[in-house]
Formats: C-alpha cells, sequence, structure tokens
C-alpha cells in the first residue's frame, strides 16, 4: 500500500523550541490516523509541516512521493486538503462561495464554475449538510455550521489526503459524529488524518491512534491497544480508566 | 452576468456622464462644450478634460490599489493613504521637485510608494488586526510628513515653497494631458500586475495558511499587489499630490452591491473611485470660495468620516464576537 504520507524521523523547531522531536508516521490510503495529546503536544506542527506551511528542522517528509516545501504550492494543493484550527473567513463571503474557493487549485472562480467544480461543490455542500445554508453569509451563521462549511471546502478540493486539525471542536456530539462519518466516507478512497481532544470520538473513528507528548509520539496503534491507563497518563498527566462497553471504548479521566 | 460585472458596466455608465459634466461646469459654465469656438475649444480641450481625465485616472488608481490592499491585508482600514504609501510617494516627489530634479518626480514618487508599501506589508502580513495595522500606517505616515516638513523647510527659495506646499494638499488644477499620460501609464502597469494577483487575493479570505494549502502561491500574490499598489500610488500621487481617502471609501461603497470577494471588488472600486474623484472635482470648481478649496483637502473633508464608520463598525463587530 503506497504511502499518501511519510514521516522520517521528523523534528520541528520554532523559535528555538523543539514542538515535535524525530517522528516518524506513515498514512496510507484506506486510513484515518488521528493524533491525540494535550495542547502544544505537537499536532498542529506536525500537520502544518507535512503540508510545508514550517520547514522541519530534521529528517524527510514526502507527501505522496513529493517534498513539501519543493512542491509547487497547486501540486500540494491537489495531494493534501488542510482545515487549520481555527478556520477563518475574512471577508463575509456566502457558504457555496467558500466552499468553492476549494476549487483553487483547479483554477476554478468561485462565481464562474466548470459543470465539474460545480458537481464538487454540490457533493460537499450535501456531504456537509449545508444546502439549506448555501446562499447564507458566514457572519450569519453558527459556530458549528461555519465548522461545517470549512470542512466542506477541505473536501471539495478532491485531494486524496485530507489534514483536519481538531475537526470537531465546536461542535454538538450529533455533528461531531456526522464529521466522524464525513471521514470514514472519504477514507473509503483517501485517507485522513485528524487531530482531537476528544479520546473516545477518536477510539470511535480512528484505524490507528498516536498519542503525542512534548513532540515525542508515546503511544501509536489500533484504538484498543493505543489507550491504556499507561499511556493516558503518560500523554495527558492524569489518571484514567479505559472500559469497553461493546465496540466502543470509553474513557475516564480523573 | 455577476454583480461585480452589472455594477462595472454601471459604474463605466456613471463615470461617463460624470466627465461629460465635467466638460459642461465649472466657473464658467458652457452650454455647448463641443462648439467650435477657440474660447470654448481652449477651456474644454486644455484645460476641463485634461483636469477631468487626470481626476478619473488618479481616483481609479487610488481605488484600485485601496481594494488591492485592503484583500492582500485583510483589513477593510487599508489604503494607499491610510497605510503611508501615498505619504511616501508625496516624500518622494517632494525630494525630486524640492532639489531641481521636477522631471524625475514620478519615478521617486514610485521608488517611495514601493519602498513604503515593502514596509508596511512586511510589518503588517501576520493580519495583527486592523487597529495595528493602521498604527503602523500612521507611523510611516507620520515619518513621511516629518521628512516632507524638513524638504519644505530647506527648500531652495519662496516660490518653489509655495509650489511644494500647493502639490502636498492634493490637486488636479491646471494639469495637461501629458499628466493624463503619465497617471494612465502608471494605471494601466499597476492595474495589470494587481488583477494578475486576483485569485490569490480571493484565496486570502481564508487567511495566510488556508490560502497556501489552496495552492496560492502567496509570494507572487504579495510581490504583484505591493508592485502595482505602489505604482498606481505612486503615479497617482507625482501627478496630484496626496489625495487621502478615496482608496478607502471606493471599496467600500461598492461592497454592498458586488459582494465581499476581493477578487470582484478590484474593477468596480478602481471605476468608483475615478467617478468620485471626477465629482468631488467639480464640487471643488463650483464652491463659491475665493481660492479654490484642493481637491485633496475635500477629499478629505468627506472621506475623513467614511474611514471613522467603518473603523467604528469594525469596533462594533469584534466586540460583538
Amino acid at each position: 500500500m503506497s504511502a499518501l504520507l511519510a514521516l522520517s524521523d521528523v523534528s520541528v523547531t520554532l523559535n528555538t523550541r523543539a514542538v515535535v522531536s524525530g517522528l516518524s508516521l506513515s498514512v496510507s490510503r484506506g486510513e484515518i490516523i488521528a493524533l491525540l495529546g494535550p495542547n502544544g503536544a505537537g499536532k498542529t506542527s506536525l500537520m502544518r509541516a507535512a503540508l510545508g506551511l514550517i520547514a522541519p528542522s530534521n529528517g524527510a517528509i514526502s507527501l505522496t512521493g513529493g517534498d513539501p516545501r519543493a512542491l509547487p504550492p497547486r501540486d500540494r494543493a491537489l495531494r493534501a486538503a488542510y482545515l487549520p484550527q481555527r478556520p477563518q473567513s475574512i471577508w463575509p463571503i456566502n457558504v457555496e462561495h467558500l466552499v468553492a474557493l476549494g476549487r483553487y487549485a483547479y483554477g476554478a472562480a468561485p462565481d464562474r464554475l466548470s459543470k465539474a467544480d460545480q458537481a464538487a461543490v454540490d457533493s460537499a455542500i450535501e456531504a456537509c449538510s449545508l444546502g439549506a445554508l448555501r446562499l447564507r453569509r458566514m457572519d450569519e451563521i453558527s459556530g458549528g455550521e461555519k465548522a461545517r462549511a470549512h470542512l466542506a471546502r477541505a473536501l471539495a478540493q478532491h485531494a486524496p489526503l485530507l489534514l483536519l486539525d481538531e475537526p470537531t471542536a465546536g461542535l454538538d456530539p450529533a455533528q461531531a459524529l456526522s464529521v466522524a462519518d464525513i471521514m470514514r466516507a472519504h477514507a473509503a478512497s483517501g485517507a485522513v488524518l485528524f487531530s482531537t481532544h476528544d479520546v473516545a470520538l477518536a477510539a470511535r473513528t480512528a484505524d490507528r491512534l498516536v498519542l503525542l507528548r512534548e513532540g515525542r509520539i508515546v503511544a501509536e496503534g489500533v484504538p484498543g491497544a493505543a489507550l491504556t491507563p499507561e499511556t493516558l497518563r503518560e500523554t495527558y498527566g492524569r489518571d484514567a480508566r479505559v472500559d469497553r462497553v461493546g465496540d466502543a471504548l470509553t474513557i475516564t479521566f480523573f | 452576468m455577476s454583480k461585480s460585472t452589472c455594477l462595472s458596466l454601471v459604474l463605466v455608465v456613471f463615470s461617463a456622464l460624470a466627465l461629460f459634466a465635467a466638460l459642461y461646469l465649472g466657473p464658467v459654465a458652457l452650454a455647448n462644450p463641443f462648439a467650435n469656438d477657440e474660447e470654448t475649444r481652449t477651456i474644454v480641450w486644455q484645460i476641463r478634460l485634461p483636469r477631468a481625465l487626470t481626476a478619473w485616472l488618479v481616483g481609479a488608481a487610488l481605488g484600485l490599489s485601496g481594494a488591492a490592499l485592503q484583500g492582500l491585508l485583510r483589513n477593510p482600514l487599508a489604503d494607499s493613504g491610510v497605510l503611508g504609501l501615498s505619504g511616501f510617494a508625496a516624500l518622494g516627489a517632494v525630494i525630486a521637485f524640492a532639489f531641481g530634479f521636477a522631471a524625475l518626480a514620478p519615478v521617486a514618487a514610485l521608488l517611495f510608494a514601493l519602498l513604503a508599501a515593502v514596509l508596511v506589508t512586511a510589518l503588517g502580513w501576520s493580519n495583527r488586526g486592523p487597529a495595528s495595522l493602521v498604527l503602523i500606517g500612521v507611523g510611516l505616515s507620520s515619518a513621511a510628513g516629518g521628512l516632507i516638513a524638513l524638504a519644505l523647510n530647506l527648500a531652495p527659495n519662496p516660490g518653489a515653497l509655495s509650489d511644494l506646499v500647493n502639490w502636498t494638499l492634493g490637486s488636479v488644477e491646471g494639469r495637461s494631458l501629458n499628466d493624463v499620460m503619465l497617471v494612465g501609464a502608471f494605471l494601466v502597469v499597476g492595474a495589470a500586475l494587481i488583477l494578475s494577483a486576483a485569485r490569490g487575493l480571493q484565496a486570502l479570505t481564508l487567511g495566510e495558511e488556508a490560502a497556501a494549502a489552496l495552492g496560492a502561491n502567496l509570494t507572487r500574490t504579495r510581490t504583484l499587489v505591493v508592485l502595482g499598489a505602489a505604482a498606481c500610488t505612486g503615479g497617482a500621487t507625482a501627478v496630484a499630490g496626496v489625495i487621502g481617502f478615496v482608496g478607502i471609501a471606493a471599496p467600500h461603497l461598492v461592497r454592498a452591491t458586488a459582494g465581499q470577494d476581493p477578487a470582484r471588488l478590484l474593477v468596480p472600486s478602481a471605476l468608483a473611485g475615478g467617478a468620485m474623484l471626477v465629482i468631488a472635482d467639480i464640487a471643488v470648481r463650483l464652491l463659491p470660495t475665493d481660492t479654490e478649496l484642493k481637491l485633496g483637502v475635500a477629499a478629505a473633508l468627506i472621506g475623513g468620516p467614511i474611514f471613522a464608520l467603518i473603523a467604528a463598525r469594525l469596533a462594533s463587530r469584534s466586540a460583538e464576537s
């Protein structure tokens, strides 16, 4: 199975502080991988480095076979779509226009879409249940609706790899589960690497978990193996209990 | 047809009407500006037409650069005047005028506008918010103002001093077809640079990192807009002196109709800026004052309150969120 993303012994230093240290990770087609860890563990820096937005101080990164720092921006965008932790819409454009920006790498102008671009935008809007909101301005919708609109923008990019930085932050449980379903649907043809503080959702959704602390991997593996009271204590510094209820894992911190 | 294209067509017609009106109206009202007598021909072809065309081109250059800078810096308070580009362009031109190199004034204005654009973009790029960006601009403008005062202070003779003071107030009075060609050339170059960065401005709606992840080449976008805004501001300031607020008011006025997409605001903002300045110049000529009010002064009197209004709206919006 060819890797859509491969990090080999990658370190990232920001302002003389090591935020990722000697990290190796591979994301293959069909996989959903969740990054877990406390604030400042290096989850966002790892994603930014994977996209070539920041340079690693050491190690090698391969984005579908290419160095993300050397790839032309358009080529990079055709390989990976990115949802930042705090997505912005500085000008209050409408939802459909925002989603259409996801077609940038295809040369599309958001208000003059080709049939293929329009189809991609329509399917992303439908996947994120935004049909009724498509003509609403971004400053007129709720926080959860904004999060869905930005996710739809990333989906419309039709890149095989989705990098989602806390895609369920601020969402109610039903909407968070919808995002999990969207990730699963995307993984049928591509792959997803996402970060979250919702350990239970990560356990339910991801094929593999990567637990990070201070830029290093504490544990990695399928949820049942990676989530133990010991790994959770080492990751978050708190005692935790892991229970199995049917197929699901429940995690309780103390 | 998109809203932006519709608005652009309306503004083309409106600009044409304003330019026609500028030929009819003035201290001496002409019944037929196309009459074939010597006096009418002199008034229209040597005075009013060059003056009106200069006003339109200067307004268009400032409106376009304002819209482009707002898109680049993601800040509705950005424009050449507020960010110090006009002040620096004026400083360049003043230095050239004051020390006897009047022919080099446009080049000096361009280079100094470029210097200010590079400085403000470098300092304000990380989207530190409207207030801090405006403060950077205020700092640059103050520095330019101080250095202009120094140049005036060192001006070689009182006649040169008076000319310089008049020029820094901003005016299109007495401009010739040569001035039209000069500002027109700068506008064409600036517009070509800015319009080729339009898609990058669209992507920047999502912020810098998301835009880069969309596939936008931000280095290219930044370079083109900075060069384009410097060309527009340098040309406009070299010909007409400092005329503020057109760059902030024009995009603001067209946004309600043309929408929020920064790329689709560029052309309507240029057309609106041109029409606004022609109308303001007609008003300046018709005002029954002993000394003609300078266009730059009139623009500041109208634009100042608009700037304050936008700033107040932004402040209330950020207080709500």
